[in-house]
């Protein structure tokens, strides 16, 4: 393209060219993303898929309109590199399978122009978009938000046909009490304030492993742990993502969670209830993930990482909200800079503390 | 040599706008703007401090020295602000009961010093009373304006509460937009900063327009004016 004007092609390692571009990286990320979101589909019926629909969509038309608006001629090639989409499905994966339309159009609105544009667009942002827009509307609308639903599989009787479930997603039917379910860690929270002790709260219809499977009240990005957990290894192996904020992540998570739950387990939930409850499976594989706003080296992303887990733990352990990723990974993302600043590389051809590779480090001075 | 009149009143009321153009005064900008009332009690209150101190730095700009000019001027104001609770407190004690913290907080809005450094320091009795004014209409319109949106987004109301502020004859302003609530987050800290950002981009915007009409080049115009301008 504007390459031309080089003589010579650069292959030597600070010059060298991946080969890699924006649009194949977010195509494998939604790919990765995809078992999970089908399955959510399977589990929450027709009014998951018009959610899904309505937020990617929604995500699409804001970015356009932003791009129109600050004056950028080609709209649709920055259109097309696939980061909106990921936004927005990103998004369409923390909310309630049978929220509203509204709250998906609002969602991305905010997802897209505040957590994105406002800054200059992709790349520039401090705060993950999809997590913004999560965290502006859970405060904003804590009642539509926190309304889960028992799974309704498609191919069983009770499950809404697809007018019914377009019907429900404009809106215009009140969710019925008895569809609705508080997911896993709500209601151990619940069960806690009430007193009543984890070995007996978590019987037969909240019992973790049956959550593992995905068959549970939850948002498309947290009923099925081990099909993200999949998609994160897919990334992995693809060379997309690096292990070091996933695994940071995990482990922030589990170290707190397998103490306290050794030291009480009637009152701190078991460490691969942590692990495979809630978004954190999302939340470490795809979103600690993003480029944009986590650390950029190695060590630096495994601090991001083990914060997040960490504030993750204490949230969901210690805080007013049953769940707390997307809480945990702005907080870090606002530490990302400083992390930057302390955890640098060693620059090519010095010491760690900065002087020349060759000369003496006994003498006073070169 | 003051400006014209109407320069004075187009560089507060817009040009040269508090909030929007200085961008001095944030703090209560965003922190008692949760309602177009609020807004609007505020930056009435800070008008008056804002007159009567560019007023009484004015008098007394030739006698003060340079070196304790500023010590002078913080307590002027300190004394001024002072009144106004007091005399809130007595007669408009509804009014202080919604405002209540924020009128005393009138004394560090830096605003009032500045206009006071800026203008008053430099300018004759006159002139300074009309910039203080025009700053203070200003400060109130940009409040009330944020305050109005983030009332209407937050809570679906406007003017909520106008006749405590205003008296029970200006009860037509009090609007119930509609009756879904809102976005409880326009109502908390990053509303205020959301509101704010789009509203100076609005503004600048505007004015780029503007200027594109006037066939002035806009490359100028973007430059911040002076405040003696």
């Amino acid at each position: 393209m504007t390459t031309d004007y080089l003589a010579a092609r650069a292959f030597a390692s600070p010059h060298a060219h991946g080969g890699g571009e924006i649009r194949r990286t977010m195509l494998l990320v939604l790919a990765a993303l995809t078992p999970a979101t089908l399955f959510g589909f399977w589990l929450y019926g027709w009014s998951a898929f018009f959610l899904w629909l309505m937020t990617l969509s929604s995500a699409l038309f804001f970015e356009f309109m932003s791009l129109r608006l600050m004056g950028q001629k080609d709209a649709r090639r920055t259109l097309g590199d696939g980061s909106a989409l990921l936004t927005g499905w990103l998004l369409a994966m923390t909310l309630p399978p049978w929220a509203p339309w509204w709250v998906a159009v609002l969602g991305a609105l905010i997802a897209i122009v505040i957590g994105k544009q406002v800054f200059g667009g992709l790349g520039q942002n401090l705060f993950n978009p999809a997590m913004v827009a999560r965290v502006a509307l859970l405060i904003s609308f804590p009642l539509q938000l926190t309304a889960w639903v028992t799974p309704l599989p498609l191919t069983t009787l009770p499950a809404p046909d697809f007018i019914a479930a377009l019907h429900i997603t404009l809106g215009q039917t009140p969710l019925p009490d008895a569809m609705t379910s508080a997911s896993l860690l709500g209601y151990a929270k619940t069960e806690l304030a009430r007193g009543i002790g984890l070995a007996q709260a978590l019987n037969a219809g909240h019992a973790p492993p049956l959550s593992w499977l995905g068959v549970r009240a939850g948002s498309l990005g947290e009923s099925s742990a081990l099909l993200i957990l999949a998609g994160g290894i897919f990334l992995l192996i693809a060379r997309v993502i690096r292990w070091q904020a996933p695994a940071g992540v995990l482990a922030g998570a589990l170290i707190p969670a397998l103490i306290a739950h050794a030291l009480a387990p009637e009152t701190y939930l078991a460490a691969s209830t942590h692990l495979f409850s809630g978004a954190l499976m999302l939340g470490a594989f795809f979103i600690a993930t993003d480029y944009v706003t986590s650390p950029i080296t190695g060590a630096g992303q495994l601090v991001f990482g083990l914060g997040v887990g960490l504030l993750t733990w204490i949230i969901r352990t210690l805080g007013g909200y049953p769940e707390g990723v997307a809480f945990a990974i702005l907080f870090m993302n606002a530490l990302t800079p400083m992390i930057d600043r302390y955890l640098k590389p060693r620059i090519l051809g010095r010491t760690w503390s900065g002087r020349p590779l060759g000369t003496t480090t006994t003498g006073k001075g070169a | 040599m003051s400006a014209s009149l109407k320069t004075l009143m187009k560089d507060g009321l817009w040009d040269n706008n508090v909030v929007f153009a200085q961008m001095i005064a944030l703090c209560p900008a965003a922190a008692v703007t949760t309602s177009g009332t609020n807004g609007l009690g505020m930056g009435m209150a800070t008008t008056a401090v804002l007159v009567v101190a560019n007023i009484l730095v004015a008098l007394i700009r030739n006698v003060v020295s340079e070196q304790v000019r500023i010590p002078v001027f913080v307590v002027l104001i300190a004394t001024l602000v002072t009144v106004v609770d007091m005399a809130l407190n007595a007669w408009l004690h509804e009014l202080y009961k919604v405002l209540g913290l924020f009128i005393a907080l009138i004394v560090v809005n830096c605003a009032i010093l500045g206009r006071a450094e800026a203008f008053a320091s430099k300018n004759s009795v006159g002139a300074s009373a009309v910039d203080g004014l025009a700053m203070g209409l200003g400060f109130t319109f940009a409040l009330t304006l944020i305050g109005l949106i983030r009332e209407f987004l937050g809570s679906g109301t406007l003017f909520a509460q106008a006749p405590q502020l205003l008296g029970e004859s200006f009860a037509f302003l009090e609007v119930q937009v509609h009756a879904h609530g809102g976005a409880l987050l326009m109502i908390l800290p990053p509303g205020a900063f959301a509101v704010l950002g789009f509203l100076m981009a609005g503004k600048r915007a505007l004015d780029n327009k503007l200027a594109a009409r006037q066939n002035t080049a806009p490359k100028e115009r973007d430059s911040v004016p002076s405040p003696l301008a």
